[in-house]
């Protein structure tokens, strides 16, 4: 028996959904974070200020990655959910 | 004036198309085809009355005037959103697993059904949203003013007032015909809820038309419209931080706490799943509602003249480029957003007034109690509707008191803060333990005390509620208490500020005073519901059912959930405990679900006290407290879980004992039975041996000599043949291999086949045999053959055996226990007690072996008989030897 190659047991799929978990639980601490960012452009009486458009695409840009991340992570959720019960039938 | 004949006519045919959507909606529901109703889209939809005419109108307006600050009320939604695992998840399931009816409903569950607390959430929630209701009565009357003002027709003040009150009044029919229809115990509405979604989608296509006709008809696109974003005077990124992050916070609260969107969130909630889809699907949708929102504010900036309300760009920059079609969308998007809002509010806020404030009052008015008779659904139901009216009324009247000037439009984000009081109370509630009922009561009042005082007061301005001087030098003179700058600390901006104060002190006091209080069990009890809703979900307390009378159970929840409903409730309840009738036991058990079920109708706190009223008081159990005590109870169930398990190995144990028991007494049958065989072999065998040794070797034998020999040898051949027959017959038998030959017949003929063939070579001593053909006269339906093969060997037995000097057997066929039994008497000296027991073994044979046989006769007879379903055994105490067979009632009856 070569040590190297017994892998200790573990469920995959229910350690792959708790993790999936983890992320959905992240993502909205992503999101403060990313949306927190604007707190540190420099001020309009500054020098190189932060014009209005940049902003309005980075926020929105954030936001898109929110929904999309998400949208996927929900759906990987479900499906995840739908094999925990096929696996208890 | 003509487009605005349309624009009435529109708005007409529009407000017909709700009504007919609800309606149907309504319908599909009732007859339950309603399972598109049900869609995560729906309720995705749904959600969106979060975006008011104070959005849709008001987000332009706070673009043009501070640049992107306006997202901060979308941001934070989306965040709350997007975190669902971490609190709607919850949310969501303590409203379902407890027939929450409103956030009211809830925090008073919570906090040991209290009704003091409900009563408190529900005047500040009304206080809070009545303003806002208000605000949407003027966006539509202002809208639409806009709109006659750009035809040339100014409309007067009291034609504004008069187009509000029109509003309100429509707005509250809508919220009372479909609000109110019934009393459900889920208190879902899908005519409200499908209303809402339509409108979702037209504020959605209105904003996003005006938007993309913004960007691609006048600016010239994508990029265009960028560069004039950052040329305009709102071009720059100036956001003060403080403001950045407390209205994300705020608005993340406000969707939190606000009665209309806990009403369409977790009350009206159809499936938790629905929340997973939502989770995206609203981030998504608010993102869209937002996006054109600068380009309309800069577009609005550049083309309309200096001094245009900023406010309603959404309707005048397509009016003033003649694009009547779209301004008649965006018209109806605004309108939309207001009236989803008031019918919404209306709802959850009349569902809290009525559970909370006027059923409690009306129950204590009533001399009998709860238990007298009489319907008290169409006092809910009138309770419900007149509370309607009463709100849309009351943002009517502050609509007109307050002139509905500027003031108005400040009061979105008062309101927000006023609401967002509840979120310690209601995010300690259901994630820490040990917040208490007295904890909630001074955190809240705090919250709200500093509210008022620091926002909504000096927001009618300085000099109307509150005086420019206790502005500046504070109340009495106390400069630290100033509205705007608590202990001194000044240049804080006034919302911050308030908001910072009034949920930093709300929270601290809601602590401490947690901290400091004993709660009462059936609040711990309520606690440990909440908190550990996923782990259990069914309410622990009980109620001490000994005193309760079903019967005024009965009355009661009939007036309440409607006669029919009450009645399935009470039979299915009798049902499940055993009984029979229509009145189950009140036991505590179903109380609890009594009271749910009155919760679902009338709220928490009032289904509590009207089951209070009839059982006498609530009895908390020692097995409820134990259940508080988490680690206690987590232990208990270890142990208990410990004992079940190890109970189930005992038994195991048992049934592996009772096991080797059986194996070691059949081995002990086989030893014995082998030594039997091979003795009952060895016997003929031997003779047949020596016989045929003489006949071999003597050859002087005399014929007689010889046929009596080889008789002899024939004789025992035979015997050996039959014991070989018998033993097969028998491991066929016992195997089960056997295969039955069914068919009819009648019992008499059966008997006197048996009787021929038992007494056939019988000689002198030839019994008697007394039977009754009357009683025989019965049709059989079974194995014939092996049935007469065992009234062969009983009745061959009897000839056998029988020691009287004159030999009887009386045969007696009769019913005994619905069963057909057939008795065989003999009038011998019978079997004694001892061998009773061992006749039916293999190779037992009784008394003195006169006779031949290898004793397997009864145990063959048994063996057939089991077979046959029936059985085989000795009938002692009838003065003889007596055998009873039994066969069962439907071989007899299969052939009647």
């Amino acid at each position: 028996m070569n040590a190297k190659h017994t892998i200790p047991f573990l469920e995959r799929q229910s350690y792959r959904r708790r993790r999936l978990i983890d992320t959905i639980r992240t993502l909205p601490v992503i999101g403060a974070v990313l949306w927190g960012v604007p707190l540190l452009w420099r001020q309009s009486d500054a020098a190189d200020v932060v014009m209005t458009s940049d902003a309005i695409i980075y926020i929105f840009s954030v936001w898109l990655l929110l929904v999309v991340g998400g949208g996927w992570l929900a759906r990987n959720l479900k499906r995840s959910d739908a094999e925990e019960t096929e696996r208890e039938r | 004036m003509g487009t605005l004949n349309i624009l009435v006519g529109v708005c007409l045919i529009y407000v017909a198309f709700l009504f007919l959507v609800a309606f149907a909606a309504e319908r599909a529901a009732l007859e339950g085809k309603g399972a598109w109703l049900r869609s995560p889209i729906i309720y995705t939809l749904s959600l969106s009355i979060y975006c008011t005419a104070w959005t849709f109108y008001g987000a332009v307006g706070y673009a043009a005037r501070s640049g992107l600050e306006y997202l901060t009320i979308y941001i934070g939604p989306s965040l709350v959103m997007i975190g669902w695992w971490w609190l709607l998840r919850k949310l969501v399931r303590i409203g379902r697993s407890q027939r929450i009816t409103s956030i009211a409903d809830l925090i008073s569950s919570r906090y040991g059904k209290s009704n003091l607390l409900a009563v408190g959430v529900t005047v500040l929630a009304v206080i809070g949203t009545t303003p806002y209701i208000a605000l949407q009565l003027q966006s539509v009357t202002v809208s639409f003013d806009v709109f006659s003002s750009a035809y040339g027709a100014e409309l007067t003040d009291s034609a504004q007032g008069s187009n509000a009150l029109l509003v309100a009044a429509g707005l509250a029919l809508f919220t009372i015909i479909f609000g109110t229809r019934n009393l459900d115990v889920n208190e879902r509405h899908h005519g409200v809820v499908m209303a809402v979604a339509v409108e979702a989608i037209v504020k959605l296509l209105a904003l996003t038309a005006v938007g993309i006709f913004v960007v691609w008809g006048l600016a010239g696109g994508v990029g265009d419209t960028l560069a004039r974003i950052d040329a305009s005077e709102i071009g720059q990124w100036q956001m003060r931080g403080d403001r950045w992050g407390t209205l994300i916070f705020l608005s993340g609260a406000a969707f939190l706490c606000l009665p209309r969107m806990f009403q369409v969130m977790v009350v009206e909630n159809e499936d938790e799943d629905h929340l997973r889809t939502a989770s995206w699907a609203f981030p998504a949708y608010l993102m869209v509602m937002s996006l054109f929102v600068v380009p309309i504010a800069v577009v609005g900036l550049d083309l309309l003249p200096a001094g245009s309300n900023p406010d309603f760009f959404v309707l005048t920059v397509p009016l003033a480029t003649g694009n009547d079609a779209l301004a008649m969308l965006s018209f109806l998007g605004g309108f939309s957003s207001a009236t989803s809002m008031v019918i919404v509010a209306a709802l959850a806020l009349s569902t809290m007034v009525s559970n909370h404030i006027v059923m409690p009052i009306w129950l204590s008015t009533q001399s009998g109690g709860a238990s007298v008779s009489g319907d008290v659904r169409h006092v809910v139901l009138l309770s419900r509707r007149i509370s309607i009216a009463a709100v849309v009324f009351l943002g009517y009247l502050y609509f007109r008191l307050s002139g509905g000037g500027t003031a108005l439009a400040s009061i979105g984000l008062v309101s927000f803060a006023g609401v967002a009081q509840f979120l310690p109370v209601l995010v300690g509630g259901i994630f820490w333990r040990g917040a208490t009922r007295t904890g909630a009561f001074v955190g809240l009042s705090v919250g709200f005390v500093i509210w008022a005082y620091t926002l909504l007061l000096p927001s009618f301005g300085a000099g109307s509620l509150v005086s420019q001087t206790m502005l500046e030098n504070g109340p009495l003179g106390l400069g630290w208490l100033r509205p705007q700058a608590f202990f001194g600390i000044s240049g804080m901006d006034p919302l911050v500020h308030a908001i910072f104060w009034s949920i930093l002190l709300n929270t601290m006091s809601f602590f401490i005073a947690s901290l400091v209080g004993f709660p009462s069990p059936l609040e711990r009890l309520q606690g440990a519901q909440f908190v550990n809703v996923f782990e259990h979900s069914s309410t622990p307390q009980s109620w001490g059912g000994s005193l309760a009378q079903t019967e005024d159970l009965m009355v009661m929840a009939q007036r309440i959930i409607g006669a029919r409903e009450a009645q399935n409730l009470f039979e299915r309840e009798a049902k499940r405990q055993g009984m029979s009738g229509l009145l189950p036991e009140p036991s505590p058990d179903f109380l609890q679900r009594l009271e749910r079920e009155l919760a679902g109708s009338v709220g928490a706190a009032t289904a509590h006290a009207m089951i209070g009223q009839i059982v006498g008081g609530a009895s908390v159990s020692v097995e409820d407290l134990m259940a508080v005590a988490d680690e206690t109870a987590q232990m208990m169930e270890y142990s208990s879980k410990l004992e079940a398990k190890s109970e189930e190995q005992a038994r195991t144990a048992r049934q592996l004992r009772q096991a080797n028991e059986k194996l070691t007494l059949i081995s002990e049958q086989k030893d014995s039975f082998l030594s039997q065989v091979s003795h009952e072999l060895r016997t003929p065998m031997t003779s047949i041996r020596a016989f045929s040794e003489i006949l071999r070797d003597s050859d002087r034998l005399t014929e007689t000599e010889k046929t009596k020999y080889s008789s002899i040898i024939h004789d025992e051949a035979l015997r050996l043949t039959r014991l070989l027959d018998d033993l097969l017959d028998l491991s066929v038998l016992e195997s089960g291999r056997v295969n039955l030959n069914m068919q009819s017949g009648s019992l008499k003929g059966i008997l006197d086949h048996a009787v021929a063939s038992a007494l056939t070579g019988a000689g002198a001593d030839k019994m008697q045999v007394v039977r009754d053909n009357q009683q025989e006269d019965l049709m059989l339906n079974t194995d014939l053959d092996r049935l007469s093969q065992v009234f062969i060997n009983l009745i061959g037995n009897a000839q056998k055996y029988c020691d009287s000097t004159t030999p009887k057997l009386r045969i007696d066929v009769g019913r005994a226990n619905a069963a057909l039994v057939v008795d065989f008497i003999d009038n011998g000296s019978g079997i004694p007690k001892t061998e009773q027991a061992v006749i039916f073994e293999k190779f037992s044979r009784t008394g003195v072996q006169k006779v031949k046989g290898a004793g397997l006769g009864l145990a063959i007879c048994r063996e057939i008989m089991t077979r046959l379903e029936g059985s085989v055994e000795y009938l002692p105490g009838q003065g003889g030897a007596a055998f009873r067979v039994t066969l069962p009632e439907q071989v007899a009856m299969a052939a009647q």
